[in-house]
C-alpha cells in the first residue's frame, strides 16, 4: 500500500492549481480530483480529494462559483456585482 | 403604487381568476422598499420589453457550494433597493408539511432581511425567499439554520429530493415517499452542498403511477411507486358504480391505453399481464378498484427540462424494487450512477444526455445492471439493448 499524500498537502497542490489558472480556466470539483490523480496516481484517493476541497471550502481560500456550472475559484469580486449601497 | 416615468403595465396581470404575483408585490410594497422598486423595475421591463437582472455567480454562504441564486439589478441607480436581490433556495420539509410556527418564523426572518416576497414552493421543490443584499445572506442563513432549515440545493450538485404527499393523506401510496426523500436528504448532504457533479441531480419521489410530482418528465432519477400482482376488485362496488350512471364500458373500458380490460354489464376483468399500471381504471374507480399488495418502485432515470439539450422523460432503470430501509440498494446504484457521471460526464451534461451520448448498453454496463424488457418503449424500436445468444 502506498504512503498516501496527506489531505493538507493535496489542499495546498489544488489550491495553486486553481490559483495559477485564475482568470484563465475554472476548475469543477472532478477536475481538480483528476488533477491529483494524474500527479500522485494511486497515494491519492477520492476521499482525499474531497476532504482537500472542503478544506479549502471551509478555510474561505476557496469558494464555489456558478456560472452555469459549479466551479472552485479563488475569491474575487465578479463583474455582475453592483457596490453594496 | 410606487412613482415611475412608464405606464403601469403590471396591473392588467392581477385580472383573471388565478392568485396575482402583482397583487402580492403591490402588498409587500406597502412595507418593503425592496418590492416597490421590484415593482418598478418589473413595470420597465414590461414597457421596454427588456429585462434587468444580471446573474451573480459567486454568492452564498460560507462552505457551501448551492443555496443562493446571486441577481443584481442592471439599473442600480434608478431601482437602488433591488441592487442586490438574491434569491436562496430553502430545503422544504418532505412533502411540504409545515407547523404554522415555523412558516410564521421563516417569514419573520425574510420581512427583516430580506424582501419579504416568497415563492411556496419553486419548481425544485424547496422554498424560494426572493431578494436579499449580500451582507444578510450569512444572518439570514444563520436564523434559518437556528429554526432547523438548511439550504437546499443548487448549482451541480444534487439538488433538493421532493416528494408526493405519500402515504401521509393519500390512499395509492406505494412505499413511504416522506421517508425516502428525508432518508436520501440525510445520507447525501455532501452530495446537496458541495457541487461535485457534472451537472445538477433532482430525485423525484412519486408514491403511484399518478406521478404528482411529475417526477417522470423532471427528475434525473424518478422512482415511482408501483405493484406486481393484480388489481384487487370489489365486483360489488363496480356494479354499484354502473347502476349510478358510469359508463363503465366507455370511461373506464374504452380508455385502458392497453385494452386490457373487459365489462360484460355484471362483472369487471383486468388481464393484469398486460396492465401497463397506469392507474386510470383505480381512479375513475376508487371505491371499486385497488392497486395490488405487492408494492415497491420502479426506478427510472434521464429526464429533464430543455434547458442545453431538449427535453427528455426518464426511462425504466429498475423495473421493480421493494422501498424499504436502510434502502440500500437504491443508494448502492446511485453511488455507481454518480461515480461513472462525474468520471465521465461532460461539463453541463444531465444524465440523461450522458446515457444518450454513451448508449444505454454501455451505461448498463458500466453500473452493473442487466438489461431487462421493461426498459423498452417499444419492442423493436429501441435497438440499444443487445441480447447475446448462449
Amino acid at each position: 500500500m502506498p504512503d498516501m499524500v496527506s489531505v493538507a498537502e493535496v489542499a495546498d497542490t489544488m489550491f495553486k492549481l486553481v490559483k495559477q489558472a485564475a482568470g484563465l480556466k475554472k476548475y469543477k470539483a472532478m477536475d481538480l480530483e483528476k488533477a491529483m490523480r494524474e500527479l500522485y496516481g494511486d497515494r491519492v484517493d477520492k476521499a482525499v480529494s474531497k476532504a482537500a476541497i472542503k478544506e479549502l471550502i471551509d478555510s474561505g481560500r476557496c469558494v464555489y462559483t456558478y456560472f452555469g456550472g459549479s466551479y472552485i475559484e479563488i475569491p474575487h469580486t465578479e463583474a455582475a456585482a453592483n457596490p453594496q449601497g | 403604487m410606487p412613482e415611475q416615468k412608464f405606464p403601469d403595465k403590471l396591473q392588467e396581470l392581477k385580472s383573471g381568476a388565478w392568485p396575482s404575483f402583482v397583487k402580492e408585490i403591490e402588498n409587500a410594497a406597502q412595507t418593503s422598499p425592496m418590492a416597490k422598486d421590484l415593482y418598478g423595475q418589473l413595470n420597465q421591463s414590461y414597457n421596454e420589453k427588456i429585462g434587468h437582472w444580471k446573474h451573480g455567480g459567486i454568492v452564498g454562504v460560507l462552505g457551501y457550494g448551492g443555496g443562493v441564486i446571486g441577481r443584481y439589478s442592471d439599473l442600480p441607480e434608478t431601482w437602488p433597493n433591488v441592487s442586490h436581490f438574491h434569491t436562496m433556495r430553502i430545503n422544504q420539509p418532505a412533502a411540504w408539511f409545515y407547523r404554522a410556527e415555523d412558516l410564521r418564523k421563516v417569514c419573520d426572518i425574510w420581512e427583516k432581511r430580506g424582501s419579504g416576497l416568497t415563492n411556496m414552493h419553486g419548481s425544485t421543490g424547496d422554498i424560494i425567499l426572493l431578494g436579499t443584499t449580500t451582507p444578510e445572506l450569512e444572518p439570514i442563513f444563520n436564523e434559518l439554520t437556528a429554526i432547523g432549515f438548511d439550504l437546499g440545493g443548487s448549482g451541480s450538485c444534487m439538488r433538493t429530493p421532493s416528494c408526493c404527499v405519500g402515504p401521509a393523506r393519500c390512499e395509492w401510496a406505494m412505499y413511504d415517499t416522506l421517508a425516502l426523500t428525508y432518508d436520501l436528504t440525510m445520507t447525501y448532504q455532501d452530495e446537496l452542498h458541495r457541487p461535485a457533479f457534472p451537472y445538477k441531480f433532482k430525485f423525484k419521489m412519486a408514491g403511484c403511477p399518478n406521478d404528482c410530482v411529475a417526477s417522470i418528465a423532471r427528475a434525473d432519477m424518478s422512482i415511482i411507486g408501483i405493484w406486481r400482482d393484480e388489481i384487487q376488485i370489489d365486483q360489488d362496488a363496480v356494479r354499484e358504480y354502473a347502476e349510478r350512471g358510469l359508463n363503465i364500458q366507455s370511461v373506464v373500458v374504452g380508455r385502458c391505453p392497453t385494452r386490457c380490460m373487459a365489462w360484460d354489464s355484471k362483472e369487471l376483468f383486468i388481464d393484469n399481464e398486460n396492465c401497463s399500471r397506469c392507474m386510470h381504471c383505480i381512479n375513475v374507480m376508487h371505491r371499486a378498484l385497488r392497486p395490488g399488495n405487492d408494492r415497491g418502485a420502479t426506478l427510472l432515470i434521464g429526464s429533464k427540462a430543455p434547458i442545453m439539450e431538449g427535453a427528455l422523460l426518464s426511462s425504466v432503470l429498475v423495473p421493480f424494487l421493494e422501498i424499504v430501509p436502510p434502502y440500500d440498494d437504491i443508494k448502492g446504484l446511485v453511488n455507481n450512477i454518480w461515480e461513472l457521471w462525474a468520471e465521465e460526464g461532460k461539463n453541463r451534461e444531465r444524465v440523461g444526455e450522458f446515457i444518450q451520448r454513451v448508449g444505454l448498453a454501455n451505461f448498463l454496463d458500466a453500473i452493473g445492471l442487466e438489461p431487462e424488457p421493461e426498459m423498452i418503449a417499444f419492442p423493436r424500436e429501441n435497438p440499444y439493448v443487445f441480447y447475446r445468444t448462449e
